[in-house]
């Protein structure tokens, strides 16, 4: 048999005319752990419930260590272990009695289901509330029957959507090390929207942004690749100022690719701009505000993390896509990363370029 | 179908960990209670069909109540998607959720048994028709709980199921019945076919039809295809 667990082609979701996965290809081999990594939204979900047999796609399809999931869900789904986002499970029953049902809807009986269960009962840490009802876990405990209950037909594909949602710091590394070690011998698939989490847990990060996957490779690649980024911040000139006809100022500059007006101080107006290439765009970007008549208060370069690689990548896609649902979504990002990149707006040959240049005394 | 039987299983034993079972039982006893003897020292005759006109006005509301939760309830709190993705199919987890609730249903049943036992004790009762009367309102109850279930199967929420699976059975069990006195003509005809409350007649005079039998089977195989077509249809929305 082949290495590859997973084997996706041409995956198309359509909700009406919305496309929430759009031609989606990409190989997962044996013993990979995999973060799948996008904004809310972007796709993961739906990625998920088509391996998993849960919903069909409009088109493409994937074969799951070689069982095909139109001609042989069933044989797919036996290969996998499921954690559904959010974690459902019958609240009503009991560990011991949940545990036994899903081994028993996997196929398992008798003695080799007590093995199974006995086997996920210590791997995930679950001898302290093994005879609870499951309505009164805590949101870590629940997590980790869901974890056992995916494991203990021991699959050789874990599929977890979102697993550490949701939990505090202390349950978080905790599920984290637990899938580090599921993870030694076995395929691993996980979703999330946190970024530490994918650096420290996966050794593969596929990135999604509007239904399309816009990067695939390995976290410090990820990192590395990065484009640098630039913000200036200008002087808001007293009257007739638009925003517009800033930014057709920067867009003139050779290798500009986006420009996005962020947030600022009173009377400024702050810019920032990614470009396409990996050169140095600062002196141009100096020369285009002196050219344009604009006062340029700061001009600063950062470095690239994987935080704005994600955010680039999906920034980019969702502004270029035609559909404009999914502004909330931006937002949402938005925020996080603002923070972020105050942090780190030091580290880098900051170039405080504040001249001020006057179009007329030029003339 | 070893799946079905699991399925089955845990959905049985998920009624008796909640209210909904016990409820709807005590119901249907307290309502036999208060209904069927008063007529039946009135009437003075050692029959127990009236029991069985009273499970079937009970069956058109407790029917849709032991349903309701089936589909919508693990739809709703997303248990369902877990259960989808397990190496089933999915005619196989409608199949075992039917087979709980017929489990059920079988039990109220056995639960009624006294009844007619009590009678045989005042009178010379005819147990042919008792046995036909309860083959009959058992697959009158499988009939509206697979519309029950197919209902179920369209929302995830509880109520909404509850509330359209009554009102569709509240009008095949007794609503069919009070107007038919007053059509006429084909309408009638039509009319008398499909209320469930002709076909359950026969059987408690102790006529066993295959023509009723076959009604309320063909119901009941119609309704688990549709909730069958709509737990597919997921997959395609």
């Amino acid at each position: 048999m082949s290495d590859v667990m997973i084997a996706a082609r041409g995956l198309t979701k359509r909700y009406g005319p919305h496309r929430a996965l759009d031609n989606a290809s990409f190989e997962v081999n044996k013993g990979e752990i995999v973060g799948f990594l996008g904004p809310n939204g972007a796709g993961k979900s739906t990625t998920m419930k088509i391996l998993t047999c849960y919903i069909a796609p409009s088109e493409g399809t994937a074969t799951i260590k070689g069982a095909d999931i139109w001609d042989d869900p069933v044989g797919a789904r036996a290969a996998i272990g499921y954690l559904p986002e959010s974690t459902p499970l019958y609240a009503e029953m009991l560990v011991a009695e949940y545990l036994e049902f899903m081994g028993e809807m996997r196929g398992l009986q008798k003695d080799a289901l007590r093995k199974a269960i006995k086997k996920v009962v210590e791997e995930c840490n679950l001898g302290g509330f093994y005879a609870q009802e499951i309505r009164t876990l805590s949101k870590g405990q629940k997590q980790r029957v869901g974890l056992a209950q995916a494991l203990i037909h021991e699959p050789p594909l874990l599929i977890l959507d979102e697993p550490m949602s949701g939990l505090d710091p202390n349950q978080a590394v905790e599920i984290r090390d637990l899938i580090r070690t599921l993870g030694k011998e076995r395929t691993v698939i996980l979703s999330t929207h946190n970024l530490a989490e994918v650096q420290v847990t996966c050794q593969r990060v596929l990135i999604i942004s509007k239904g399309k996957i816009v990067a695939d490779d390995t976290p410090q690649a990820l990192t590395s690749r990065g484009r640098n980024r630039y913000t200036v911040l200008i002087k808001k000139p007293e009257k007739g100022y638009r925003d517009a006809s800033a930014r057709d100022v920067f867009a003139k500059v050779k290798g500009v690719d986006t420009i996005r007006a962020i947030e600022a101080e009173e009377g400024a107006v702050k810019l920032e701009i990614l470009p396409s290439g990996k050169d140095d765009l600062r002196a141009e970007l100096f020369k285009a505000a002196v050219d344009g008549g604009l006062t340029l208060l700061e001009l600063r370069q950062h470095a690239q993390n994987l935080e704005q690689t994600f955010r680039d990548l999906t920034l980019t896609a969702a502004e270029a896509g035609e559909d404009e649902d999914e502004d909330e979504e931006d937002e949402h990002e938005a925020k996080p990363v603002a923070k972020a990149s105050a942090k780190d707006e030091d580290e880098d040959d900051d170039e405080p370029a504040s001249k001020s240049t006057d179009d007329k005394e030029k003339e | 179908m070893r799946n079905t039987l699991t399925i089955a299983s845990r959905q049985f034993r998920s009624y008796f960990n909640g209210p909904v079972a016990y409820i709807v039982i005590c119901l249907v006893m307290i309502v036999i209670g208060i209904f069927f003897w008063p007529a039946f020292f009135l009437s003075g005759r050692a029959s127990v069909r009236q029991m069985f006109t009273l499970i079937a006005y009970c069956v058109a509301f407790a029917g849709p109540a032991l349903t309701m939760g089936l589909l919508a309830e693990e739809k709703r709190s997303g248990t369902l998607e877990l259960l989808i993705t397990m190496p089933v199919r999915e005619a196989e987890v409608i199949i075992g959720k039917f087979l709980a609730a017929l489990g059920l249903w079988a039990v109220l049943l056995a639960c009624t048994l006294p009844v007619p036992f009590s009678v045989s004790t005042l009178g010379n009762l005819d147990w042919g028709p008792v046995w036909s009367g309860y083959l009959g309102i058992f697959l009158m109850g499988g009939a509206v709980l697979a519309i029950g279930l197919s209902f179920s199967s369209f929302t995830d929420n509880q109520l909404v199921a509850f509330f359209l699976s009554c009102f569709v059975s509240f009008v095949l069990v007794l609503v069919i019945g009070w107007v038919l006195p007053f059509l006429g003509g084909a309408v009638a005809n039509v009319a008398d076919f499909i209320s469930f409350s002709s076909h359950i007649e026969a059987l408690a005079r102790g006529v066993i039809d295959s023509r009723d039998v076959i009604y309320f089977l063909s119901i009941t195989g119609f309704a688990l295809m549709v909730a069958f077509r709509a737990l597919e249809s997921r997959r395609w929305s």
